[in-house]
């Protein structure tokens, strides 16, 4: 990363996040800051709290204790209304897509448009078209969510999370369950959108050929916490075994 | 300390970990702060017109079969009923007021309450809970709409519109059969019933028929929203959240129609002047 990015104020910051749920204790005090224009991979076992950590990010859930900071601006004491205009400059790719299921393909994608206050329907329909071209799906328009495989209701998701262009796009698992070529779509996808338009991305995943090819960044978690945050070039010389054992897929269980 | 001694009940622990009272006063507050949310966003000027009609579709254009055929057997039964007993009293003139006091103050607006209960609220409840349930509620969210705006806020406007319409239809349609089963089933002559209807009944009755319709109308769209927004634990949470949000809008119409009832007699007494 070059340096002159890295002097600017980092667009996400997290200080010592905490969160439980009940009395189970998902996150330990989590740190970490993302730089603009970056792919930060959040690697993780599965049910690690990846996904807990991501919500928080955008305002879903309101940390237990600790900060965070979209844009030097702490949003964690920030009400529903106040959380809309730094809701806007990130986009969010959910787990199963969430996909409005009342409403088609072509609807699901104009909708931030269109919540947004655009009214030119001519507008709408070019840049809607130009969201599903740029995942594969030009074609499928009228087709209503439940119609579509797991696949192309997760690529619809990613055409409706960055239809308004946000500053920062927040991935849960967009490579979960796609098959190799079309995963290798969206990794594609992930790295245009950095290299042409600047947008910073935290990835949540767990699939290390997705990481490899998209990380600038890669942070460890483990049990809570972050164990390891570095390059991914200092992710791969580690010799620390618990990432030998995720790059390797390693259990230790008795065969 | 004695359960029933006034110090008892200004203790803060008696409203706090009391086991009955303190979630029935969560709920009260969840469902008011929803109220308030809702009444906030329509007053700012956060209302979506296009989505409003489709609920008005939805809620008023579709209920009406249920609503017109509840009043209508329900004002044939009646007036059968009434008949027969005050027959015997040499009274069958007097079945048309009764009939239509009972319609416009009490059956109308608590059956068209309970009919819409069943067949909106749990619409509402369901289809907010299923989108709940597989994050829809979320994706709103972080696409910067608030919920309430988007999916509370329509249903109230359509509420409030289409709840006095249907019960003033259901009443309408009441009267409508009693009239038809007094005069051409039982025999009383078509000028006693309606003399009579309008010696006793006046614009006070349509006034209360209407103010209770209202009412229902708010007790129905923030109990059943309320009920989906709160929706977990998947398909049966939203089973949970269906049957809940009936059953607290039908006994809280009925409850509520009692103290109604007591209040709004006293600003519109019954009977002749």
């Amino acid at each position: 990363m070059s340096p002159s990015l890295s002097s600017l104020t980092p667009i996400i910051e997290v200080q010592n996040l905490r969160q439980h749920f009940d009395t189970q204790e998902i996150l330990h005090g989590i740190s970490l800051t993302v730089q603009r224009g970056e792919t930060l991979v959040l690697l993780g076992r599965s049910g690690g709290g990846k996904s807990v950590f991501l919500r928080h990010l955008i305002g879903l859930i309101r940390p237990a204790s600790g900060k965070v900071f979209i844009d030097g601006q702490d949003i964690s004491s920030l009400t529903e209304r106040q959380l809309e205009p730094v809701r806007r400059k990130i986009g969010m790719l959910f787990q199963d897509g969430a996909l409005f299921d009342s409403m088609s393909v072509f609807e699901n994608v104009a909708f931030p448009l269109r919540e947004h206050g655009e009214r030119n329907e001519k507008l709408i329909q070019e840049k809607v078209a130009h969201a599903l071209q740029l995942v594969c799906l030009t074609g499928h328009d009228q087709k209503m969510p439940v119609n579509l495989s797991g696949g192309m209701r997760k690529r619809t998701a990613l055409a409706r999370a960055v239809i308004s262009q946000p500053a920062c796009i927040l991935y849960d698992e967009p490579t979960a369950g796609l098959d190799p070529i079309v995963s290798d779509t969206i990794n594609q996808l992930i790295r245009r959108l950095q290299k042409q338009l600047q947008v910073t991305s935290v990835v949540v995943t767990h699939d290390m050929t997705s990481a490899n090819h998209i990380a600038d960044r890669i942070a460890l978690m483990h049990e809570g916490k972050i164990h390891f945050f570095g390059t991914l070039q200092e992710f791969h010389a580690s010799h620390d075994p618990l990432l030998l054992d995720f790059i390797h897929g390693r259990s230790y269980e008795i065969e | 300390m004695n359960f029933f001694s006034p110090a008892h009940f200004c203790t803060k622990k008696f409203w706090t970990q009391n086991t009955f009272l303190s979630p029935f006063f969560a709920y009260l507050g969840q469902v008011g702060l929803l109220a308030l949310e809702s009444f906030h966003a329509i007053f700012t000027g956060r209302i979506r017109p296009f989505l409003v009609i489709k609920q008005l579709v939805e809620i008023g254009y579709g209920s009406q079969f249920v609503v017109i055929v509840t009043g209508a057997f329900t004002g044939a039964v009646f007036t059968a009923q009434i008949f027969y007993q005050f027959s015997t009293l040499s009274m069958s003139s007097a079945v048309g007021p009764v009939v239509c006091v009972a319609l416009f103050r009490e059956l109308g607006p608590v059956l068209t309450g309970l009919m819409v209960a069943g067949r909106v609220g749990a619409a509402m409840s369901a289809e907010i809970g299923t989108m709940k349930v597989t994050q829809q509620l979320d994706a709103l969210r972080a696409l910067a709409v608030h919920p309430v705006d988007y999916l509370v806020v329509p249903r109230v406007m359509a509420m409030l519109i289409s709840m006095p319409l249907l019960v003033t239809e259901c009443v309408f349609f009441g009267i409508l059969s009693s009239y038809f089963v007094a005069t051409s089933l039982l025999g009383i002559p078509s000028i006693y019933f309606l003399q009579n209807i309008k010696r006793f009944i006046d614009g006070h009755n349509l006034v209360m028929s209407l103010a209770k319709g209202f009412i229902f109308a708010l007790i129905i769209v923030f109990i059943s929203c309320q009920q989906g927004l709160t929706t977990r634990e998947g398909a049966v949470g939203v089973g949970k959240a269906t049957t809940e949000a009936v059953v607290i809008c039908s006994l809280c119409i009925l409850i509520g129609n009692f103290f109604l009832t007591m209040a709004l007699n006293m600003a519109f007494p019954a009977g002749l002047r």
